[in-house]
């Protein structure tokens, strides 16, 4: 059976027009395209003045909330640290002393609650497996500081502070 | 003393200096860089002469494309040791020696004897700054010297021709 | 005042003149690259340094210099460090012969925009051009790195190929134009604008367009420096001032290119259907000035454009055009021209 050439054999063997084999108007045609968006208008944004608009969803800085009553809704079950694929999470679990009984829902809380900003991937592991919806994600992103150790933030600089919710964006 | 004999005197030193470098130097690489500041000199006193086509010419023609090519070569061939080219005098470092002695003498000789007729003399005159330019070069070449000329170029062709005919890879 | 006093002082004035204008012109040129680049592919380009990023240039100049100044371990010391210099050097001789602009009489001396205007003026560009691949190769060499060397080797048969090609195209203009002098050059080529060269002489100008883009190691034919194949070519053990050597000689002679390509074909210094006047005061010397780097400007701008448009040429493909397309087309060009010149008893017939 003789061999049937394809349509679009990308090897077949293509003979220049003599255009072509000139280059010139080829080259000339991308000085034209290139020409085009010289005088096109800039899509940048100038980011530190101008800003991308970015979703309210958007899984930036965490947040750990309050509930209406102001009380801490985590209580330090590690859900978290465990859903955390990068590590970033490191929680100290422990028991509500008496005097600090009102501001927790349940006896058992969050000692320390340390998040690695360095380590962590924004991937929004800790949100979904939050049993007591404690954690969630903010649209913040600016995370530059001048030395490693500032950017482990600390439950302190986590949790919400009371009288109303701080780093969330409606 | 006038300015003409000071840049001679200057451009001479130079090319003295840079011409014992290009015999004395171990590395290759910095003979042939020696040998193009010469290049250099020799095209200073063929301005010096009038001669400001043969000039232009020179450091066109020596420095910009001969040397180049020699460099590629020397480079290509990255002679690791330069210290195991010493060893003894071989017979052709002899016979060199040899070569460049009778050629000093005999260039000594010429010096000393009075310059005679089509000798050219220091300071050019009018006339060979006349007879430097492309013009009357062209002019000398294109017709008292056509035959030379013609040859000249007859066998560059040919050695261009052999040059491709021993380069060129057989076809299979 | 005696002639020769009045003759080093004119000179000297000139000269400074020139090279500060120059000088300042190839340093906005590294921003004027980056800019356009910029513009090229809908960007902003650098616009942090002062209002549109004109203090970039000083910030770069700061930076060189205060950048480690790194020698290798095995590099040939001595040339390493003079190897940026030659190309800086090579660049700037250039200057000396390239017309500026007209004679004006100042003072009742007649002053020319010129530094020399000698009768061997194109072979003087030819042969100073040609020198600035030492820079290049001794650089390549001295640094004691495979791709240095690649980048040196590949610097030095490209020059020497497109020098014969560069060559050719300008025999032809010679040719008509029957001198070596660009101040005669570009006096043939004042009156109606169809006296330029690029008129009389297309595909001469083209040989020599493509000849330069490649003497330049500009893109498309910058295969000295192509970095997804030898790193940075000839500089790639380069840092802080010798790098900025390299770079800037690299600028001072697309900027000296693009002038000799306006000088050459454009007219140079002249303006179209406007004659010298009879008393060329220093507003005419300093309208033909302002004239000739506007026709530069242009051409570095076609520098810059075509950098942002062709791809880099494979090592064969640079060969084979300059070979055997360009030297052939040259060669051709001159007989023309020569038929042409017998017919009609041209500028250069006695």
């Amino acid at each position: 059976m003789a061999k049937v050439p394809l349509q679009n054999d990308p090897f077949r063997k293509y003979n220049l027009t003599l255009a072509e084999r000139l280059y010139f108007p080829a080259i000339a045609k991308g000085m034209g395209v290139t020409l085009s968006h010289f005088f096109a208008k800039p899509v940048t944004v100038q980011y530190p003045e101008e800003k991308v608009e970015i979703s309210h969803r958007w899984r930036g800085r965490h947040v750990l909330k309050r509930d209406e009553f102001g009380r801490e809704r985590c209580v330090g079950c590690q859900m978290c640290e465990l859903a955390c694929p990068a590590d970033a999470i490191t929680i100290q679990a422990g028991e509500v002393p008496p005097e600090r009984r009102h501001l927790h829902t349940t006896e058992r809380y969050s000692v320390t609650y340390e998040i690695d900003m360095l380590r962590c991937i924004f991937c929004g592991m800790c949100e979904e497996a939050c049993p007591e919806a404690a954690i969630f994600m903010t649209p913040f992103y600016e995370f530059t500081e001048d030395s490693r150790d500032k950017l482990i933030y600390t439950k302190e600089m986590l949790t919400e502070k009371i009288g109303g919710p701080i780093f969330y964006k409606d | 003393m006038d300015a003409q004999t000071i840049v001679f005197a200057i451009l001479a030193l130079i090319s003295l200096f840079s011409g014992i470098m290009v015999v004395t130097r171990k590395n290759p690489v910095h003979s042939i860089l020696f040998l193009v500041l010469m290049f250099f000199c020799f095209a200073g006193f063929y301005v010096m002469l009038g001669a400001t086509f043969l000039a232009a010419i020179q450091v066109l023609v020596y420095a910009g494309a001969i040397m180049v090519l020699f460099l590629f070569v020397v480079m290509m061939l990255n002679l690791r040791d330069p210290e195991a080219l010493e060893g003894g005098t071989s017979f052709f470092q002899t016979l060199g020696f040899v070569v460049a002695i009778g050629f000093g003498i005999v260039l000594l000789a010429f010096l000393a004897g009075k310059p005679g007729p089509g000798v050219p003399t220091f300071p050019p005159g009018e006339a060979a700054y006349a007879l430097g330019d492309a013009k009357s070069l062209g002019q000398e070449l294109f017709h008292n010297y056509v035959f030379p000329f013609e040859i000249a170029g007859i066998l560059l062709l040919a050695a261009v021709i052999g040059a491709v005919a021993l380069a060129k890879r057989e076809r299979v | 005042m005696n002639e020769i006093g009045a003759f080093i002082i004119e000179k000297s004035a000139v000269g400074v003149f020139v090279f500060i204008v120059l000088l300042t012109i190839v340093a906005y040129a590294t921003l004027g690259e980056r800019k356009i680049a910029g513009f090229f592919q809908d960007r902003h380009g650098p616009n942090r340094a002062g209002p549109w990023g004109l203090l970039q240039v000083v910030a770069d100049g700061v930076k060189f210099f205060m950048k480690e100044e790194f020698n290798p371990d095995r590099a040939n010391k001595v040339l390493f460090i003079i190897a940026p210099t030659f190309t800086f050097m090579a660049a700037g001789f250039l200057m000396a012969v390239i017309p500026f602009g007209d004679r004006m009489i100042i003072g009742g001396r007649e002053v020319l925009l010129q530094l020399a205007d000698i009768n061997i003026g194109i072979l003087y560009i030819l042969a100073i051009g040609s020198l600035g691949v030492y820079g290049i190769i001794t650089g390549g060499w001295a640094s004691n790195n495979k791709y240095s060397l690649m980048g040196g080797l590949r610097s030095s048969s490209q020059m020497i190929s497109y020098e014969i090609a560069m060559g050719l195209a300008i025999v032809a203009l010679i040719l008509d134009h029957g001198s070596f002098s660009l101040r005669d050059i570009v006096l043939n080529q004042t009156g109606p604008i169809w006296n330029w060269s690029v008129f009389t002489h297309p595909i001469g100008f083209l040989i020599f367009l493509v000849a330069t883009f490649a003497e330049a190691s500009r893109v498309p034919f910058d295969l000295p420096e192509a970095e997804n194949e030898i790193v940075a070519g000839y500089h790639t053990e380069y840092s802080a001032m010798k790098f900025g050597l390299f770079m800037f000689g690299e600028y001072v002679h697309m900027t000296l290119a693009s002038g000799l390509i306006a000088t050459l074909y454009f007219g140079g210094w002249s303006i179209p259907f406007v004659a010298t006047p009879a008393e060329p005061g220093i507003f005419w010397g300093l309208l033909t000035f302002g004239v000739f780097w506007a026709k530069t400007l242009f051409f570095m701008f076609v520098f810059m454009w075509v950098r942002w448009t062709l791809p880099r040429f494979r090592y064969d493909q640079l060969m084979n055009l300059g070979w055997k397309r360009l030297i052939p087309l040259g060669l051709l060009n001159i007989f023309v021209m020569a038929l042409i010149l017998l017919w009609t008893g041209g500028a250069g017939m006695d």
